[in-house]
């Protein structure tokens, strides 16, 4: 069935792609779980509605609410849609100098854009969001990255999709972020397929994220369980680069650059496999399509080039 | 036996500003006392007084998180390329950056 009677029940159930030429042998398979065909283009909106959801029906947002998020990516862009669908007032706390695709997006949806420095990275956002929030107890900050509903969003949808539709499945392999993917496909997997490996694609960025004052300042998501994966992998911006284009050149899926890291992450995984002469159906995550990184040069140009370009950003 | 070891911006202040240095070991623990022995103080901002990793630390051996390998216990080998990064937020973006070294 693919007709729906609105934009938010067309979310989720989406295509599970083959990559017949990126898998190594027929018994060690790719495939890509397209998170792109969601409504405004990426895996956040599932994460964006459960979080709206649950807050509706436990009466913390009402008609007319103010909703307070620390996002400069996708779950703004997610949040804005739903807002904007129900009538809710948005307010994203980002990074400064984020893309103009972002802004133009957020924009768009009509949410509001607080800035937060960019050195930092997210931290600086989710610690202002969360001074903001102390000042206007009447705001409702959902928090990702503490957000039950994240989790279950993929617990409940994704999880079981997979499921569905590759019974066989030995790998899930996602980005690593709010951790909200990972946790509840992965908790949903481990519970239906013994022995499935869960595997966490990190992305790695320059060295303006990581500058913290103190390392006192770090930051785990309250989402996050270690215990749910059962590898976590690093990588850097060249890698997820030269992904992202082989999946274009090879697949021909026009992939943004997180998709690249996970990608690298699966094909490891699946090198691994045919060394251990083992079978192997991998499913990874395609979060969103490349169309909001083309102005950050990361699809033309040598790749040195796009890695330079990328310098300093988060580009996952 | 030399070992690469990535340190990042925020305890360059131990290593003299070096983005890198080398240092021994056949363990994650080994290499770390034997850095400590060449900079002194940097164990203790990557481990606890219990002698776990540090929670907002994470060490990486060729790319993979020690935490899932063994974590100090993790076995070590000449040429292994080991990076240390604070934990931050991620799933987000940011542009404008001055500052180089995005492979780190």
């Amino acid at each position: 069935m693919a007709r729906f009677d609105s934009l938010l029940d067309s979310l989720g159930d989406t295509p599970l792609i083959g990559l017949p030429r990126l898998s190594p042998t027929d018994d060690v398979r790719l495939w890509a779980k397209m998170e792109d065909h969601n409504p405004t283009g990426s895996i956040k909106d599932r994460a964006a509605f459960w979080m709206v959801q649950a807050a509706e029906k436990d009466g913390v947002l009402q008609p007319g609410a103010t909703i307070l998020e620390p996002t400069s990516g996708n779950t703004g862009i997610s949040l804005a849609m739903v807002a904007k669908l129900r009538g809710y007032r948005l307010i994203c706390v980002m990074p400064e100098n984020t893309s103009t695709e972002r802004r133009q997006l957020l924009q768009m949806y009509g949410a509001e854009i607080v800035f937060s420095p960019a050195a930092g990275g997210s931290n600086q956002a989710v610690a202002v969001a969360k001074e903001m929030a102390a000042a206007h107890p009447d705001w409702v900050m959902l928090y990702q990255y503490g957000n039950p509903a994240n989790v279950a969003a993929h617990y409940e949808t994704t999880g079981p999709e997979l499921l569905r539709d590759l019974p066989s499945i030995t790998h899930f392999v996602a980005g690593l972020g709010t951790t909200g993917t990972l946790m509840g496909t992965g908790r949903y997997l481990r519970e239906h397929v013994p022995g499935v490996q869960v595997i966490a694609a990190e992305p790695r960025y320059g060295e303006l994220v990581y500058g913290l004052r103190n390392i006192d300042e770090g930051f785990v998501p309250e989402l996050y369980d270690a215990g749910v994966l059962t590898a976590r992998f690093s990588v850097g911006p060249r890698e997820a680069l030269r992904r992202t284009r082989e999946l274009v050149e090879k697949e021909g899926i026009f992939a943004g650059i997180s998709t690249g890291a996970i990608l690298h992450t699966a094909i490891a995984a699946a090198e691994r496999a045919v060394a251990a002469g083992e079978r192997a159906d991998i499913a990874l995550v395609v979060p969103d399509a490349g169309w909001k990184y083309l102005s950050t040069g990361a699809y033309g140009g040598t790749l040195a080039e796009a890695e330079q370009a990328l310098d300093g950003q988060l580009w996952a | 036996m030399a070992i690469e070891v990535r340190i990042p911006t925020i305890l360059r202040s131990y290593t003299g500003g070096s983005k890198a240095v080398e240092a021994e070991g056949g363990s994650l623990a080994a290499l770390i006392d034997d850095l400590d022995s060449r900079h002194p103080g940097l164990k203790a901002r990557l481990v606890t007084g219990d002698g776990a990793l540090h929670r907002f630390v994470n060490v990486y051996v060729n790319d993979e998180d020690v935490r899932f390998t063994g974590a100090l216990d993790t076995a070590l080998k000449d040429g292994d390329a080991v990076t240390i990064l604070p934990a931050v937020a991620g799933g987000s973006r940011s542009g404008g950056g001055t500052s180089r070294g995005g492979g780190l």
